[in-house]
């Protein structure tokens, strides 16, 4: 079975800045795989390459043994890729409920009515369903976080791409995310997920790959990835001995 | 688990609003009993200028087309009418309805030059191709060429005998244009469709990413203002019954004036250019008699609201209250919730 999502060799510079370099990745099926990298590592760039909100300048990528580089980013999403963004772009003068049901609706090609059931269910399971009326550009910032995985999993995602969306919660409310995370993982989505936020990363995902200028500089078992010297000194700030 | 809920789509102002939007149609059926022929020529003009600031908004508030150049269909529209009536021989009322149509056709691949630009060029660009549409015309010798033609004596009897009748036909033609395109507009953005345009609106890297093909929406509302551009300068230029290049491709008429409407009444909603259109005529007929104060007065105000309230007179009208007539939303209810309403959740249209 050919994994999920295939990068083979991606490169994507803007101008003469190489954010994104020969960089190959892959996910399997059923697999949840981290992110690590510092900032400007390029991994928001790759997750653009994969939704085709940018196209690489060379290499190419594969989903489900599909070549998708020219694809667009809306027939990539009816494929099965689902994306939140770093920074929210809710549809803000749109109910959550509404957020959600156009991304049923167009995510899945299945009529409005069809959907409101879904939407219902993701809404509980995102613990949205207190805001399900409220106008999206009503929300707080962490609520928009969560409305923006909300609105990717209303798409029924075959893979799952998170961006830094454990940011700047307390302690009870990631221990809440790291749930609904894995149970969306149980239920057989495949998730890529870029965090800083470490331990919430490390309890639920099965491998890590580490980027640093736009390259692969480490992947693996968590626990090996993390003792490497390497990933200590650049994504850690550890002077190497 | 999933308790019972209901999906409901109408507000207690909403079917408040339909009852008098009802009251207002049935005296508008009735006006001509009442009015002279100047208000019903006045009345056709607010008709034409209400549909063509819905599609406007269409166009620029919920796809971001930022369109200076809706004159290039109204002239499109204004021209094939008379090419098919007097060139063709063609009875009006068919006449009328296909030079919508011609208009529509004509956007498609306009759509793909212009579709190119983005912003500012993308505004630039349909001011030019609606200069060049006017430079073609001027070129055609059997329209009359730069100075334009009028309308034969022959197809006007053909719409209706007396003067009367013909200003009552010219009348619900207009009215019909005007309530149609509020209802299309209106029906589009309940629809599913509607959702897809309505994210688009909200954003648009964001649609994309939910599987919105943003790019065939965009077509399609493109098509549609031009088809109801072409309508309006069909029907306007019947009344006007004297046609010119400069007349017909006028960007102050109809797209100038057009974007005044949207931007002081409300952009991104139906209502907005609903109310906007009340006051844009409200005002010509106050300073009406104060020259060119009329246009620095409407200057300055576009200038303010754009400044002080950029949700337009509807926002600051309705956004404190929440109020909607045209209700588009979908509002999630529990069963056993206090708030009855009589809607039960209402089937999707689907696409």
């Amino acid at each position: 079975m050919p994994p999920l999502i295939r990068l083979d060799e991606v490169c994507k510079s803007f101008g003469a800045l190489k954010v994104i370099d020969r960089l190959s990745l892959a996910l399997g099926e059923g697999e949840a795989l981290g992110i690590l990298g510092p900032n400007g590592a390029g991994k928001s760039t790759m997750f653009n390459l994969i939704t085709g909100d940018l196209r690489p300048s060379a290499g190419r990528i594969h989903f489900a043994g599909r070549d998708i580089t020219d694809l667009p980013a809306h027939r990539r999403c009816r494929l099965g890729v689902g994306r939140s963004y770093q920074i929210p772009h809710p549809f803000g003068g749109m109910s959550v409920f509404e957020n959600l049901l156009v991304a049923a609706a167009f995510g899945t090609g299945r009529k409005e009515a069809a959907c409101y059931g879904r939407c219902v269910e993701v809404l509980e399971r995102t613990r949205l369903m207190p805001k399900a009326n409220v106008a999206a550009g009503r929300l707080t910032l962490l609520e928009r976080k969560r409305l923006e995985l909300a609105r990717a999993l209303a798409t029924g995602p075959k893979a799952l791409l998170l961006d830094e969306i454990a940011g700047g919660l307390t302690e009870s409310e990631c221990q809440e995310l790291i749930a609904t995370i894995r149970e969306i993982h149980a239920d057989g989505v495949s998730i890529i997920w870029i965090e800083h936020v470490v331990h919430a990363l490390l309890a639920v995902v099965g491998r890590l790959v580490v980027i640093n200028f736009g390259r692969e500089i480490a992947q693996g078992a968590p626990d090996a990835v993390m003792a490497d010297p390497a990933v200590q000194e650049i994504y850690l700030g550890i002077e190497a001995a | 688990m999933a308790a019972a809920w209901r999906i409901e789509r109408s507000t207690a102002a909403s079917r408040a609003a339909l009852f008098a939007v009802a009251l207002a149609f049935a005296a508008l059926l009735a006006l001509p009993a009442r009015g002279d022929s100047g208000d019903l020529r006045l009345a056709v003009e607010i008709c034409y200028s209400l549909a063509l600031a819905q599609a406007w908004n269409l166009l620029a508030g919920y796809t971001g087309l930022v369109s200076v150049g809706q004159q290039a269909y109204v002239g499109l529209g204004g021209y094939a009418f008379f090419a098919l009536t007097v060139l063709a021989g063609m009875p009006p009322l068919p006449s009328l309805a296909l030079a919508g149509l011609v208009a529509a056709a004509l956007a498609l691949p306009t759509a793909f030059v212009v579709f190119r630009l983005h912003g500012a060029y993308f505004a630039i660009g349909t001011w030019v191709v609606a200069e060049v549409f006017r430079l073609l015309l001027a070129q055609m010798r059997p329209l009359g060429g730069g100075t334009g033609m009028s309308l034969p004596v022959a197809v006007v009897r053909d719409l209706a005998q007396s003067r009367g009748a013909r200003d009552l036909i010219t009348y619900y033609l207009g009215l019909g244009l005007g309530l149609g395109t509020v209802l299309l507009v209106f029906f589009w953005l309940r629809s599913r469709q509607g959702l897809a345009l309505t994210a688009i609106r909200d954003s648009e890297t964001a649609a994309a990413s939910v599987g919105i093909d943003n790019r065939r929406t965009k077509f399609a509302v493109y098509a549609i203002a031009a088809g109801i551009a072409g309508l309006t300068g069909a029907l306007a230029f019947l009344e006007k019954l004297r046609i010119s290049p400069d007349a017909a491709f006028s960007v102050g008429d109809w797209t100038a004036n057009v974007i005044f409407i949207v931007v002081i009444g409300g952009i991104g909603s139906i209502e907005g250019p609903i109310l906007g259109t009340i006051v844009f005529f409200a005002l010509r007929a106050l300073l009406a008699d104060y020259g060119a104060w009329y246009l620095i007065t409407l200057g300055a105000l576009a200038v303010a609201v754009m400044l002080l309230a950029p949700q337009g007179l509807w926002g600051v009208v309705a956004r404190p209250l929440g109020l909607q007539f045209f209700p588009v939303q979908r509002r999630l209810r529990p069963l056993n919730s206090p708030q009855t309403a009589p809607e039960a959740a209402s089937p999707g249209r689907g696409d």
